[in-house]
């Protein structure tokens, strides 16, 4: 019908650009879920017996959800999900060779990295950042180690932290999100393979950004990482995550843990850019996102910042929070997420106000194109005590064209009447009108598609770490191409 | 209560077969009036059941009686001569308790086909463009006060701008509230019309000489014709004691371009009612105002801003500085219609809180039935920054200096979207009389 | 410079333009005067290539190459400018970032060497001065939160910016004070050029008395009925549109019999 829209159509035909499949020998778990399982994976990696406990009272706790209600189902997921089999999933998948030092690490998969975009030789970072790179369950290589040892912070694999620091991991594994949290939670504190764990010490601001690259690559497999990162004292870290999957007809279940941490005076920063495998069109395929993430302000005057980029996923369940325990601590959550094709999300945030003066900012872009759906959900609780705290929302959605839905949700619940609470929000459609006005003033589609999404995104790419924004921007032009008009 | 709100309805009543005898006005002008008054008694006073008016309790309006003829003195030219503007008027009319007072006016030279005049003779002598508009656009359907004000509807101000004159002079309509025998009751009503690609300001001034208690029911409709642009001022400066309603209705025809600026200063119990009807394609409006409820104060503010057609624009910015136990309220409704695509709204209500005894309510709400549409909403209620205080005083300026210069700021934004420099200007000078410390700041410019 | 032959164009099915025959030569400027749906906007878009309307008879010259044959931002880069009657927001699109992409499009399109952006600011800068406008705007996002007449003054600017060969303006004077209306008429005026042309669509005689045209036409259910000097603008003012629909039928009847 209109010229526009078949332009960018034909611009649009461009595959997810991450879904080939790495061969390599790897082993597996046999498929299914029992205790057996459970004491099969602690036994793989050699973990003392408290953490086995653990793991089976969260199995134990799951177990009981499972037969009692399932899955929690308060999600706004319109067209539903196919039923999880969690007998059928294999819960642990590794590659056979385990490399002593970056020099033996198999050379397809460095070669997969760097298809990634995620080069694993240090010498190829020009901007210094530390990655840990964690392939389907276990971490495979962390680069710059040795940089960020003479500053004092440990940034490995979460499995080696369990031998090398195990006070560390005890004494912060589960108390910002307890094996009781939820049922994906207690799915993951009994499974949980491999992630990031981080600590910087008191005083130290972390000289690099760190950095977890995620990828599923075996089949019938599911990722259940868990992540912790502690800042003591006056301690500040930037940290980034990113995640891709390769294209496969059935769905896969990611049910991810991170725990953040911040004493007295610390800053963390968390990024994500999550773009695992979305399905096609018809919601074939595409990765089950079911993630917890939630960050305590501990200490006073502390501040933990969440900035996600969510384009992939054929589900998105997930809201980074914060609880604002310490005086003067603040929480902020800037969050982009895209829906296109038959894609689902919802997500949002908690803030949760309990120190005085605290303050917490939510600025939220969703983005819904083709026939996705995108629902922003957030609660924002002002407990008795925390005299004078502050919220800001704002809440923008577009829409691109009209097979698509946005919703919000907001939830907000105030018990101290110093509370200062400010809310925007605003719903609106680009089209044609917009990409219009642009060509009339001489600029091309392409060009004119990615203005008026970086515009849209500006105030949470600019939270990003530069090497971050720029991906992002990228991956949100070609996420969209094919669905302007 | 419903045995006083009864007993209230029931004194309308009465109060309007007098009226009613001695009442001019062509023969449909008594009709409209006699089907406001049957509706006014079906509808009742609206309780607090009633969602409008959730956060205004009218029982102690209703329970009074207030006197149509209560007459009252004329004052002295001299005593309206603190309310001119600094700058010039095209015209002044001054209505009395409700009555207009030629001696006091002044009838400047207006341009070719310009009308100020007071309602009562509009509706005798120039009645083909009165009979086009007037109650036209109110709502006396669905709104008690609406159908109050038109039962006794009889004077007011008429202005008439005819096609393409631009008037380049604010307009100034001042009604004035003098001492009475008994409580009064006036219900003004005031037809603007500005035609096609015409332009005026117009300025409704309402003031109190002295603290009497009585009851002011005001309704204005504005018509803005096509492409043309209408500066509405209405600056509410009633007693203390007094009960105060007022309903602007606008209706925008195609590209017209109206600001409606309120500034809330006295009264008991005020209600303002501010509907335009964007009816027009790519019309646009302005809904700016401010509000200082102090001790003893309650000022409600509804709004119901209609986009009926597609590409216009509204702005709605409300500001409330709450002192001493005043109580404040704001309804924002903002109400797209099916064709309107293409909408652009927009409602921010921001309130400050002066003190622990002061209360303030916001309401935003959106109903929308479009799909292509940009509406956002923002409200804010909170104190004073203490940090801001303290990095002014750390700066040498002493907490009540600082308090009033914040607080002056605040208020700013909103006088800053006034077209009228002169307007402005004048109201500057009032906003900082009624801010607490504002006076330090007046010596200080 | 621009020639529109016998121009048909319907909008989802329902035809607008029902033969138009408009001649605008360099330096002229044209005034396109009508009633509400006579399909003076839709004549605007038809000339800047808005998707959505169909050009189902008919021909349009520009500079003598097939105007309807390119895509709407060869136009603009062929110099073909308009002035939007609804001009469009972009929010967090800053306006100096939008005018740079469009100006080095544009340059880049004619050979010229790319701007940077030291160089464009300047002449942003220089512009605003000439217009008398205040450089505010550069620092917002395009016509975020503006007002009707402050997109209107911004569409101006664009104008002065991009320099182009034929300007159509689409109802820029509807919605405007007086002031503004001043602006922009000076805006325009500054433009005009034994180079360029100008399409002039309004609803308003009032306009005219700032930008004087060469040339006013009547545009009618979708046909030009009459075409006369300003002289006819302030006749219409007078009689109404009616009045040159029926002088044309009545013309067309004389030419008849």
């Amino acid at each position: 019908m209109s010229t526009t829209q078949d332009t960018i159509e034909a611009l649009a035909q461009r595959e997810y650009k991450y879904g080939f499949v790495t061969d390599i020998e790897q082993e597996f778990a046999p498929p299914g879920l029992n205790e057996d399982i459970i004491r099969f994976i602690s036994a793989k990696k050699g973990e003392p017996d408290w953490l086995l406990e653990w793991r089976l009272k969260a199995y134990r706790h799951w177990t009981e959800l499972y037969e009692a209600k399932g899955e929690p189902q308060w999600a706004f997921l319109p067209y539903g999900y196919g039923p999880i089999d969690y007998q059928a999933i294999s819960y642990y998948a590794a590659p056979k060779q385990r490399p002593e030092s970056m020099d033996e690490v198999d050379p397809e998969l460095l070669r997969t990295y760097e298809k990634l975009g995620i080069p694993l030789e240090e010498q190829k970072w020009l901007a210094g950042v530390a990655v840990d790179a964690v392939f389907d369950s276990v971490s495979v290589a962390t680069t710059f180690k040795k940089e960020l040892e003479k500053h004092g912070v440990i940034f490995c694999s979460f499995s080696e932290a369990v031998r090398s620091h195990p006070e560390l991991v005890r004494k912060y594994l589960g108390s910002v999100v307890p094996h009781t949290d939820n049922f994906f939670a207690a799915l993951n504190s009994a499974v949980f393979s491999d992630g990031s764990f981080v600590y910087v010490p008191k005083g130290v601001r972390c000289p690099m950004e760190l950095s977890t690259y995620f990828r599923i690559n075996a089949a019938q497999t599911g990722q259940f990482e868990r992540t912790l990162i502690v800042a003591d004292e006056g301690a500040y870290v930037s940290y980034m995550e990113g995640c891709t999957a390769p294209m496969r007809d059935e769905n896969q279940l990611h049910a991810a843990v991170v725990e953040l941490v911040a004493l007295d005076d610390a800053t963390i920063k968390y990024s994500t850019i999550q773009n695992w495998y979305p399905g096609d069109e018809k919601g074939e395929g595409g990765i089950y996102n079911f993630v917890t993430k939630r960050g305590k302000c501990q200490g006073h005057n502390s501040r933990i910042s969440w900035t996600q980029v969510e384009t992939g996923s054929a589900i998105t369940w997930k809201y980074p929070s914060c609880i604002l325990q310490g005086d003067n601590s603040m929480g902020e959550f800037y969050s982009v997420a895209l829906t296109n094709l038959r894609q689902q999300a919802d997500t949002g945030t908690k803030m949760i106000h309990i120190g005085k003066n605290t303050k917490s900012t939510i600025v939220t872009k969703g983005i819904s194109a083709g026939q996705g759906h995108n629902s922003y959900r957030g609660m924002v609780k002002i407990l008795k005590g925390a005299e004078n705290a502050r919220n800001f929302t704002q809440c923008d959605s577009l829409l691109i064209g009209d097979r698509c839905g946005a919703h919000t949700f907001p939830y907000i619940e105030v018990k101290n009447k110093t509370a200062r609470m400010e809310h925007e929000a605003s719903t609106s459609k680009i089209g044609e009108d917009q990409m219009f006005y642009c060509q009339q003033r001489g600029i091309g589609l392409e060009d004119a598609i990615s203005l008026i999404v970086a515009g849209f995104c500006k105030e949470v790419f600019r939270e990003l770490p530069m090497e971050f924004a720029v991906e992002a921007q990228k991956l949100l032009s070609v996420s969209l191409e094919g669905s302007v008009g | 209560m419903t045995t006083i709100v009864k007993q209230g309805l029931r004194h309308y009543l009465e109060s309007f077969k007098r009226f009613e005898n001695g009442a001019g006005g062509p023969d449909w002008v008594r009709s409209v009036r006699r089907a406001a008054i049957e509706r006014m008694a079906e509808l009742g006073f609206p309780t607090a059941s009633d969602e409008d008016w959730r956060f205004t309790n009218l029982t102690s309006l209703a329970g009074k009686k207030f006197d149509l003829e209560a007459g009252g003195t004329e004052p002295a030219v001299l005593q309206l001569g603190g309310l001119a503007f600094p700058g010039d008027e095209a015209v002044r009319l001054v209505f009395v308790n409700g009555r207009f007072a030629p001696g006091l006016s002044k009838l400047g030279k207006l341009d070719k086909g310009v009308i100020v005049a007071s309602l009562a003779r509009a509706l005798s002598e120039l009645r083909e463009v009165v009979e086009a508009h007037l109650s036209r656009y109110l709502d006396y359907e669905s709104d008690f006060f609406s159908a109050l004000n038109t039962a006794f509807m009889e004077d007011g101000a008429f202005v008439y701008v005819p096609r393409g004159v631009v008037v380049e002079l604010p307009i100034h309509l001042l009604f004035v509230a003098t001492a009475t025998a008994e409580p009064a009751m006036s219900h003004p009503r005031n037809l603007i019309v500005v035609e096609d690609v015409a332009q005026a300001a117009v300025i409704e001034d309402y003031v109190a000489l002295g603290d009497q208690e009585y009851f002011s029911n005001v309704a204005t409709e504005l018509v803005a014709g096509e492409s043309s642009v209408v500066d509405h001022y209405l600056i509410e400066r009633e007693s203390a004691r007094a009960y105060s309603v007022g309903t602007l209705r606008v209706q925008q025809a195609r590209s017209s371009n109206v600001a409606s600026h309120t500034l809330l200063f006295g009264g008991a119990l005020v209600r303002n009612n501010v509907h335009p009807v964007l009816a027009g394609e790519g019309a646009e409006c302005l809904v700016n105002g401010l509000f200082m409820p102090a001790r003893g104060q309650h000022m409600d503010n509804f709004m119901r801003v209609e986009h009926a057609s597609p590409h216009c624009a509204s702005r709605q910015f409300y500001t409330g500085i709450l002192d001493g136990n005043g109580r404040g309220a704001f309804s924002g409704r903002i109400i797209v219609h099916k064709d309107a695509q293409k909408t652009d709204a927009k409602q921010t209500n921001r309130n400050l809180l002066l003190s622990n005894d002061a209360q303030m309510d916001s309401k935003p709400q959106l109903e929308i039935y479009a799909d292509d549409v940009k509406c956002t909403h923002g409200a804010t209620i909170g104190q004073l920054d203490e940090d801001a205080i303290f990095y002014l005083r750390a700066r040498g300026i002493p907490r009540e200096v600082a308090t009033a210069l914040l607080l002056y700021g605040f208020a700013a934004e909103n006088l800053e979207r006034m077209r009228l420099q002169s307007v402005r200007r004048y109201l500057e000078g009032i906003v900082l009389e009624r801010l607490p410390h504002g006076s330090i700041l007046r010596e200080l410019s | 410079m621009l020639e529109i032959k016998n121009l048909h164009a319907s909008v989802e099915g329902k035809e607008i333009l029902k033969g138009v025959n408009l001649k605008v030569g360099a330096g002229e400027v044209h005034s396109i005067m009508g009633p509400n749906g006579s399909g003076k906007s839709t004549l605007a878009s038809v000339l800047a290539g808005r998707d959505g309307y169909e050009v189902t008879a008919g021909q349009v010259l520009y500079k003598g190459k097939d105007l309807l044959e390119m895509e709407p931002e060869e136009r603009a880069c062929e110099g073909v400018f308009m002035a939007f009657q609804y001009p469009v927001e972009i929010p967090g699109v800053g306006s100096v970032q939008f005018l740079t992409a469009a100006l080095n499009a544009i340059r880049k399109h004619r050979g010229k060497e790319e701007y940077d952006a030291l160089e464009a600011l300047t002449l942003f800068r220089e512009k605003l001065k000439i217009l008398h406008m205040s450089d505010d705007l550069l620092g917002r996002s395009v016509n975020e939160g503006f007002s009707g007449g402050e997109k209107k003054k911004n569409e101006i600017f664009q104008m002065a910016v991009l320099e182009p060969s034929l300007a159509v303006l689409d109802e820029t004077d509807s919605g405007l004070d007086i002031d503004a209306l001043k602006v922009v008429a000076d805006g325009v005026n500054a433009l005009r050029g034994p180079k360029r042309a100008m399409l002039v669509i309004t609803h308003y005689q009032r306009l005219l008395n700032y930008i004087v045209p060469d040339y006013v036409h009547v545009l009618v259910d979708g046909r030009i009925v009459k075409t006369g000097d300003k002289e006819l603008a302030l006749h219409l003012e007078e009689h109404g549109y009616t009045w040159a629909g029926e002088r044309a039928l009545a013309d067309a009847a004389g030419s008849k019999a």
